[in-house]
């Protein structure tokens, strides 16, 4: 499940692997083949690559220097205008971009503990033999295989404030789609439904990695449950554990469809994300000059995220 | 759900989070008293009920009358249950023809799925077996694209596919998301894993690198192949940002940027709404049954080193 734009992490979320220099003989590979061949064998992915991979990351630099408007027959060379009117206070985007990117982070900063402690839990949970475990982790992994657009609907429709089930259950009347800040509680709460087991899956096969010796040892002196989780279990995953996070935080920046879907950005535009603001403003306005500078100064927020991400977690692979 | 039967089998050959796990610790030590054992089932229940519900009410819910689907309070089975909810969606002249959305996203996501799998499974084995000049310039820039966000794409490529022409078109959503780099640095790693001595005795044998990639190589990664199919359909099938805004006629959408317009269409009658939802993960469901060993394979090993 390739990276989708919304707060999924799919496996083409990148493993922390670098790729390690293959050891093979040197009779072994490709002495006897012309490098003919292997262009040949290259030539059609590099084709799709370089049409709608490497051509869009040019493209889209300089459109994004461009006052360009779709529908307008002159596109004029603006420099970095598109760029220093998002940091200038009252310009045209400068309030609706930034409250967008407030929006992607409050979510992300609601979203990600939740994502990264339940599924942790649940994973403690179905790490113990019991009967049927093997059906109750398709269970909670179910949900993410469903895209936003099927999640949504269903949202849109148990919270319904008159008419939904959860006001209902709750004896009720909150405003989940409409009001701050319960729609933020909506949100995440339907964010974690969805994606809870994707985080799950990936601490079930790390907790597998973890020797069984140590908890044996641990049993050994003596230690409780809970001692064994915080000095065995923890320690364990910390590699694991810090790429859920640094995905997780990037999956909950892409939030786009939740969105769409459930809140229409109400209430007024408090709940519009950057990703939503982006799209509307360069693919509904057609202001693409704008909106992708917008695109590029988000991308760049994410990579100094992932950067200290990576960084950390390079030192936790260091000490451990 | 027999999703259980699908997982039972032998051992796997990658570390996965299938059910050929070992536990790390032996179930229920010593120590665990009858009262943890039973908090522990109590929990399990409810958080299954909090998993399952919804996804049962969605169902049930597709099958009731507008009046029932909104009654308070609410009634769980259908009475009287009906198929109308379905009805709307069948009618492929209308605003909102479901099946039709239900056959685009089918037919895009396999086209999209063969189209990936093939393309990356040529350029993994040259990556991972061929020499040649410039290899290591062609794949550090692959696998450095795996690090640049997808939206950044979305408004060059969406100028790209309109001069191609294909803006409203099923090729705006099967092509442009080939270009990922995933499965190229997936199938590589998959090849990598390989032993070579088998590919060396077709060589001696007398074959050239087309016949033992198509002979030896590819045989030899069912797993891998398989599992790439079935995660790049998934992803295209449920990927929402991009055809919501590059599709538009009612006969090109696919599923879930036509949900949005069906949610839109029947604001309030909910059970047409839905069937839509039903209806759409209906192929997810039944491809998570199937293939749930690859899919919880593709994502646990995407956490580890692969």
């Amino acid at each position: 499940m390739a990276v989708t734009a919304e707060t999924q992490v799919g496996p083409a979320a990148v493993p922390p692997v670098a790729a390690r220099p293959r050891s093979r003989s040197t009779r072994a590979g490709g002495r006897r083949s012309r490098p003919l061949t292997a262009y040949l064998f290259l030539a059609p992915y590099l084709v799709l690559f370089g049409a709608f991979i490497i051509a869009p990351a040019v493209y889209g630099i300089w459109i994004s220097l461009h006052d360009y408007d779709f529908v307008l027959p002159y596109k004029p060379w603006v420099g970095l205008a598109n760029y220093v009117s998002l940091f200038t206070p009252g310009s045209r985007d400068f309030g609706d971009f930034w409250q967008s990117m407030g929006a992607t982070g409050i979510f992300t900063g609601l979203s990600v503990p939740c994502l990264v402690v339940l599924p942790l839990g649940v994973a403690v949970l179905l790490n113990r033999k019991f009967p049927g475990r093997t059906f109750f982790r398709a269970v909670f992994f179910l949900p993410y295989v469903l895209g936003v657009a099927v999640i949504g609907l269903l949202f849109r429709y148990i919270l319904d404030p008159n008419v939904g089930v959860v006001n209902y259950f709750l004896g009720s009347n909150v405003p989940w789609t409409t009001d701050l800040p319960w729609v933020w509680v909506s949100l995440v709460g339907m964010t974690v439904w969805w994606t809870l087991g994707f985080n799950a899956t990936i601490y079930l096969a790390g907790l597998t990695d973890i020797p069984r010796e140590l908890y044996e040892a641990a049993e050994m002196d003596g230690a409780s449950r809970s001692q064994q989780f915080f000095n065995v279990t923890l320690p364990g995953l910390r590699p694991v554990l810090v790429f859920v996070i640094t995905t997780t935080i990037l999956a909950s920046a892409n939030m786009f469809g939740q969105q769409l879907l459930l809140t229409k950005g109400a209430p007024g535009t408090s709940t519009r994300t950057a990703i939503g603001y982006i799209a509307t403003e360069g693919l509904s306005s057609f202001r693409m000059g704008a909106a992708s500078a917008m695109s590029y100064v988000l991308a760049i927020f994410l990579l100094l995220i992932s950067l200290i991400s990576f960084r950390v977690f390079r030192e936790r692979q260091d000490q451990s | 759900m027999s999703a259980t039967t699908a997982s039972s089998t032998t051992a796997p050959t990658v570390r996965g989070a299938g059910d050929a796990l070992e536990p790390t610790r032996r179930g229920h030590g010593p120590r665990s008293s009858p009262l943890s054992r039973v908090a522990f089932t109590v929990l399990l229940v409810v958080l299954t009920a909090v998993f399952v519900g919804p996804l049962l009410w969605m169902f049930l819910t597709s099958f009731k009358t507008p009046d029932g689907a909104t009654s308070i309070p609410p009634s769980l089975f259908p009475s009287p249950a009906t198929a109308d909810g379905y009805r709307p969606l069948l009618d492929t002249s209308s605003q909102t023809p479901v099946i039709r959305w239900f056959l685009n996203s089918l037919l895009a996501g396999v086209a999209n799925s063969v189209i990936v799998t093939a393309t990356a499974a040529l350029a993994a084995y040259a990556l991972a077996r061929l020499d040649f000049p410039g290899k290591r310039v062609v794949f550090g820039v692959i696998i450095a694209t795996l690090f640049v966000p997808g939206f950044v794409f979305l408004i060059p490529n969406y100028l790209i596919v309109n001069s191609l022409g294909w803006l409203d078109t099923l090729w705006a959503v099967i092509l442009p998301s080939a270009g990922g780099a995933f499965g190229v640095f997936f199938l590589r790693q998959f090849f990598s894993s390989l032993p070579m001595e088998l590919e060396e005795a077709a060589e001696i044998d007398g074959a050239n690198r087309w016949q033992t990639f198509i002979r030896v190589v590819l045989p030899l990664s069912k797993p891998g192949i398989s599992t790439l199919l079935v995660l790049s359909f998934l992803t295209n099938y449920n990927d929402f940002l991009w055809p919501v805004f590059v599709l538009f006629s009612p006969s090109t959408l696919t599923l879930p940027a036509g949900l949005s317009i069906l949610q839109g269409a029947f604001t309030i009658n909910y059970p047409v709404v839905m069937a839509g939802a039903v209806i759409a993960s209906v192929p997810a469901i039944v491809l998570f049954i199937l293939a749930q060993r690859n899919i919880v394979e593709g994502v646990a090993r995407s956490g580890l080193k692969g």
